[in-house]
């Protein structure tokens, strides 16, 4: 029954992306069970710190900036690239420094605490 | 290293990096174990980053240029953290515009790329990754900055509506999945990139416009979402199973806290986006003409001495008179008289997921004693009194009582089932979904008029000055 599919979309060149797309659904499960699971008083640092992770893209960026093409390939697209490693550098580093900072800050009442 | 091994090492660190990403996710589960999530984040990074640089398809030229930007990034990214805490949600949103900024650039680069190259790259699926990364990056950016500059309130904070808004928004975003599809067919009609790009771009704002103050939490979230479905997009273009696991952790987390907060609202997805907020107000109850009663900030804490429980109802009020920290001081007097003070927090007050939290853990009162909407509503005909603090529709019986009122459904936190509340407000001005409060002018109401700061600055002034005499 797959097999079909399968044909049909090899000229579009889907089959080849049948594993990510497993792996893309499955890290949605995950990631839906693991956020479901965050404590309520943690939104905020949540969001910081996924802001911080998803500046994973300057994984892709640096592949760009770093391609070394014939002598030929247009100058801007590396610098597009450049631009886009600074961009998510924002990210990393306000991300994770904003969000420990914030987590600091959550204490719980200690027993000996005076009332 | 031979060429194997070195990729070995690549492919070893991204798995590595995918599980730290996963348990840095699931260490938020609870503030004794959130700051190792951090660090599993950092470490995380780290080896994604040192996994691409060894990557032989990366130039040896490039390196330096690649420090370079990073430095850059860096020193942006350094006072971006400072800001305080008031300012998170607009930070966020700037987060999210350089996070779309960056994954719109990588497509629109790896497009020309292949397209330099002879275009064999650009398969359908390809094609349809990178127009899906183009589309969601850029429109995350524009869309993004603008509810940044919402909520920086560079730009006004009231929806803006206009006739046919719907259709022009639909067609600017059908447009763009028009390019997008015409790209697909024939990856070589290139001038349909640049339309494409104008169109995300352009999609993203019309977006944000007609969205009111009130709904930001939403949006951030959502927008949240969208920066992470374009690493997701990213990593298909790329090939990279590290960007689509953590594209999808990020992509699913901004989809949990929208639906977090419109279920708080009582509302849904294509409510909060096409239907702005605050344009329905025709008949919202006719609370307008009543008296309200009123009582000095000494009156006030004369009130809440008596008490055995307190609880205070933080809203956004507390935000913008950033008043958290007379609140500690307040809640410093009351326990030392022995009185139970608890902060209810409703899921969308302030401007983002969680905003209420992170300012009073900022003035340090204990996180015990923030409980959530559901856990303390059943408590409270048993509280003496309620001191709301600068929240207005959270608390607003209408949501209950009036099927008429426009928040008619969405779920409050009780403060009129109280014994005695206390309001903290500027002016009867109505709040930001511009609906009258008949919890106003409740017999058991009294009204504190002025600064949320100055307020409770009073109130825990009175208390302290009163402890000293005895």
């Amino acid at each position: 029954m797959i097999a079909p599919i399968l044909a049909a979309a090899e000229p579009a060149g889907l089959s080849a992306y049948i594993p990510l797309i497993f792996v893309f659904i499955l890290a949605t499960f995950i990631g839906l069970d693991v956020i479901r699971n965050v404590s309520r008083l943690l939104h905020t640092p949540l969001m910081s710190l996924t802001n911080a992770i998803s500046a994973i893209v300057i994984v892709g960026a640096i592949l760009v900036a770093g391609h070394e093409g014939s002598a030929d390939q247009p100058w801007w697209i590396n610098v597009l690239g450049f631009v886009a490693i600074a961009a998510a550098s924002v990210n990393i580093v306000s991300g994770f420094l904003i969000t420990n900072r914030m987590l600091k800050m959550f204490k719980s009442r200690k027993p000996e605490d005076k009332s | 290293m031979t060429p194997e091994w070195r990729d070995a090492v690549v492919q070893l660190a991204y798995l590595t990096a995918s599980v730290l990403f996963i348990f840095s996710l699931k260490w938020m589960n609870s503030p004794a174990s959130a700051r190792r999530g951090v660090w599993a984040g950092v470490w995380a990074m780290v080896l994604g980053v040192g996994g691409t640089l060894l990557n032989p398809a990366v130039a040896v030229s490039s390196l330096p240029w690649i420090a370079l930007a990073v430095m850059v990034g860096g020193l942006i990214g350094v006072p971006l953290s400072k800001v305080p805490l008031t300012a998170v949600p607009q930070r966020t949103a700037l987060s999210h515009a350089f996070g779309g900024l960056a994954a719109g650039l990588v497509g629109t680069a790896k497009y020309y790329l292949w397209i330099h190259e002879g275009g064999q790259s650009l398969t359908a699926f390809r094609t349809f990754a990178i127009c899906a990364e183009v589309i969601l990056g850029f429109l995350t950016f524009t869309g993004s900055l603008m509810a940044a500059g919402k909520l920086q309130e560079i730009l006004p904070g009231r929806p803006i509506t206009y006739r046919g808004q719907l259709v022009i928004n639909f067609l600017t975003l059908g447009g763009a999945i028009a390019c997008a599809i015409g790209l697909i067919i024939n990856p070589q009609w290139t001038f349909l990139f640049p339309i494409l790009i104008i169109l995300a771009l352009a999609f993203g704002v019309m977006l944000i416009i007609p969205i009111g103050g009130a709904d930001m939490p939403t949006v951030i979230a959502l927008l949240n979402s969208y920066a992470g479905l374009s690493a997701v997009a990213m990593g298909f273009v790329l090939d990279n199973t590290l960007l689509i696991i953590a594209g999808a952790l990020d992509g699913s987390s901004g989809l949990i806290l929208s639906i977090i907060m419109c279920k708080a609202m009582n509302r849904s997805f294509s409510n909060v986006l096409f239907g702005a907020f605050g344009s329905v107000q025709e008949d919202a109850g006719g609370a307008a003409g009543q008296t309200v009663k009123s009582a000095s900030p000494e009156e006030a804490a004369e009130i809440m001495e008596q008490a055995d429980e307190v609880v205070i109802v933080p809203g956004y009020g507390m935000a913008v008179a950033q008043a958290q920290h007379r609140v500690r001081e307040l809640y410093d007097q009351l326990t030392k008289r022995g009185i139970k003070v608890k902060f209810a927090i409703h899921p969308v007050a302030g401007r983002m997921p969680g905003h209420m939290n992170v300012l009073l853990a900022e003035a340090d009162i204990p996180y015990d004693d923030l409980v959530e909407m559901d856990e303390i509503n059943p408590e409270m005909p048993q509280v003496d009194v309620v001191l709301v603090l600068g929240a207005n529709d959270v608390v607003n019986p209408a949501a209950k009582n009036n099927p008429k009122s426009p928040i008619h459904g969405m779920p409050i936190i009780e403060a009129d089932r109280a014994k005695t509340v206390l309001a903290v407000k500027r002016s009867m001005k109505p709040g930001f979904a511009g609906i009258d409060n008949e919890l106003y002018t409740m017999d058991k109401t009294l009204m504190v008029f002025g600064d949320a700061k100055a307020v409770v600055g009073d109130m825990a002034k009175a208390l302290a000055g009163d402890s000293g005499m005895h």
